[in-house]
């Protein structure tokens, strides 16, 4: 029932195809748009090929590539490989973000407080209420904790960020997993909730003794108090792009089809817990091959000298190895 | 003459004939033109109603009646569980509070206008309400989330909390902790953005008051208070209800503000200082990334508050004609 989106997508993309004919034309993620955008502007300049990306949403972008409207879809969850094989999609990770706690505690800096997925779930399941809880005492004995009653902030539209924020708390909390579960929308228990992730930035930075969850770039921007957050091998990590990297590349990238790997909550000493990749989805064999190839062309480009563009942003670059595996997967599944 | 009145014979059948065929078909012209329109009108309200029906009926069959009384909203769940329970106390209860507060200070100042305001007052009075019916709906919403929500948690909200605590029913309307979001908040917004419609009809009724009327109750000694009470009020009731419905058409509708201020939050709470949710808040929050039975859901909800201004409407109707009919007119 997406007739409504597919038409207006589509005749968005239409109009602008006919405007650049030699365009490669993408839709999906909002996430990535910023650093897609810009790699687009730096691409045309050095080849004068042009790219053109709509920000439609994950949903948009998976149902615009399914419907070839589009020469490649953006996702930030991944599909499984057996959707994949149904719809003859090629998918890989193009760039990475990373989520992080936020809170807005007197006297609190950034970084001090850590807390642990069990806690960070009970905190979301409204199971732990103050903030002088001893489950957040015995993670933080130095910190000093108000006895207020916490505000729980989390997203009230549909996004990546929250399907992979409670896709972790699912991983980490059996009771998580069975109340609430994962999803870009999901049936919060508690909580108020705000409009994408400067909604819920600005809500944190209005309200005392408040918890939520934004892109590590927001927090970064907005200068928020993040927490750092005990990894899978049970060490306390901050949130830093080294951190990040560890967990992309501790990912086990090469035994899973379609790279469907969710990147929260992997194994390593240095891993960021809530890493996120966002993915690409193309045709494998594609009615107009030229413009696939077109595509190809532009996210080899991205790989190679995108990197820095991407970390001025905050994003964190695809690790080396992956990338590897990428061009391999391309050579082997896209038809040219 | 005669060869003159021949030409006259020949020349005027012909000549009216023509002239009016010309004016017949600019006439038919016009005629289908106006008619055209107002057919296009009929025809885009059927094609919503039915595109509202055909992208909704995948829920309808899912779920059926029982989605009108299910709390849980669970796009994720596999079955999704979907149910409009919340969303629509949240939409009703809103409204409700706006009304409650607008009404009568709405009414209030339309009639301090008309009846009391010396001249030099009258006019910055007038555009200060014209100009809050031009402020857009997401200013009214950062207004609220920056200014509004914080000087409400942290004044009035704790100060009710307070004072109806312990007491039965109130106590829960009243209860706490204190919350920047809340039914309230959204609701107070409205309540402000709903006030210039009701105050400008009601200026613009009142005027049209006979002032023999009015002279004639003052002649006999009656106060201004019992002059809009017994005069003015009554002879102008139906356009007052005209104004109170076109408010409460847009306060039940609202949906940039009300996202900003509610809280989004599907569970129904007793206390209207939780926070909640409205239909169109809902929609525009979930629509972009949802799809399959969820996107149906949310177009489902779509109908539903279509209906459920209808009725609103409806009902103030039917109020109309029973107020019409106890006046004896």
């Amino acid at each position: 029932m997406n007739f409504i989106k597919t038409i207006v997508a589509a005749g968005l993309v239409a109009a602008s195809t006919s405007a650049f004919a030699a365009d490669i034309t993408g839709a999906g993620a909002t996430f990535p748009f910023p650093i897609y955008s810009k790699w687009a502007d730096a691409y045309k300049k050095e080849t004068g090929n042009g790219l053109n990306y709509q920000s439609i949403g994950s949903g948009g972008g998976i149902k615009q590539i399914q419907a070839k409207t589009v020469t490649f879809g953006a996702s930030d969850a991944p599909l499984k490989a057996e959707q994949l094989e149904k719809d003859g999609l090629a998918q890989w990770p193009m760039v990475m973000g990373a989520i992080v706690p936020v809170v807005n505690i007197e006297g609190v800096k950034p970084g001090e407080l850590v807390f642990d997925g069990e806690t960070l779930a009970s905190i979301y399941l409204g199971k732990i209420t103050k903030w002088d809880d001893a489950a957040i005492k015995k993670l933080n004995p130095n910190v000093k904790l108000p006895s207020d009653a916490i505000t729980v902030v989390r997203r009230s539209d549909g996004s990546g960020t929250t399907f992979n924020f409670t896709n972790y708390l699912s991983k980490a909390s059996a009771d998580w997993k069975s109340k609430v579960g994962e999803g870009t929308a999901v049936e919060w228990p508690v909580g108020v909730g705000a409009k994408g992730n400067e909604g819920v930035s600005g809500n944190i930075s209005q309200t005392k003794n408040s918890i939520g969850y934004v892109e590590y770039a927001y927090a970064k921007q907005n200068k928020l108090t993040y927490t750092g957050l005990v990894n899978k091998a049970g060490k306390p990590v901050q949130p830093t792009v080294e951190a990040f990297q560890a967990a992309a590349s501790n990912a086990d990238w090469a035994k899973a089809p379609g790279y469907y790997v969710i990147l929260t909550d992997q194994p390593g000493e240095k891993s960021w817990p809530i890493t996120a990749a966002t993915f690409i989805l193309m045709h494998k064999d594609a009615t107009d091959k030229a413009a696939s190839q077109e595509a190809i062309k532009f996210f080899r480009w991205a790989f190679k000298n995108g990197g820095k563009a991407a970390e001025e942003l905050d994003y964190i670059p695809m690790p080396d190895s992956v990338v590897q595996l990428i061009e391999k997967t391309w050579a082997a599944e896209i038809k040219s | 003459m005669a060869v003159q009145s021949d030409i006259v014979d020949d020349a005027g059948p012909y000549d009216r004939a023509k002239a009016l065929s010309a004016f017949k078909l600019g006439d038919m012209t016009f005629y289908w033109i106006t008619r055209l329109s107002a057919i296009s009108v009929l025809l885009i309200l059927g094609g919503i109603i039915l595109s509202l029906i055909v992208g909704a009926f995948p829920a309808m069959k899912e779920y059926g009646l029982s989605f009108l009384w299910t709390q849980r909203w669970a796009p994720s769940a596999d079955p999704p569980v979907l149910g409009a329970l919340g969303p629509m106390y949240g939409t009703l209860v809103t409204s409700f509070i706006a009304m409650l507060i607008a009404i009568p200070v709405g009414l209030g100042i339309a009639i301090f206008l008309t009846e009391l305001c010396p001249q030099w007052l009258r006019r910055p009075i007038g555009m200060a309400v014209e100009l809050l019916a031009g402020i857009p709906s997401i200013i009214y919403g950062m207004w609220g989330f920056f200014v509004l929500g914080p000087f409400l948690a942290n004044t009035f909200q704790p100060f009710m909390i307070k004072l109806f605590d312990g007491v039965p029913v109130l106590g829960a309307i009243f209860a706490g902790p204190p919350s920047y979001l809340s039914l309230f908040n959204a609701a107070l917004i409205l309540a402000i953005m709903v006030l210039p419609f009701i105050t400008s009809i009601s200026v613009d009724v009142f005027k049209t008051v006979p002032p023999v009327l009015k002279e004639a109750a003052y002649g006999v000694g009656c106060t201004t208070w019992e002059v809009v009470r017994s005069v003015v009020i009554p002879y102008t009731r139906v356009g007052i209800i005209g104004g109170v419905m076109l408010a409460l058409g847009r306060a039940l509708g609202e949906t940039m503000a009300v996202t900003f201020i509610i809280g989004n939050s599907f569970r129904i709470s007793s206390s209207i200082f939780a926070p909640g949710t409205t239909i169109s808040a809902a929609i525009a929050s979930e629509f972009a990334e949802s799809d399959g039975l969820h996107q149906s859901g949310l177009i489902l909800l779509g109908l539903l508050l279509f209906v459920l201004t209808f009725f609103v409407l409806a009902g103030a109707r039917l109020m109309l004609l029973r107020l019409e009919k106890k006046a004896g007119k």
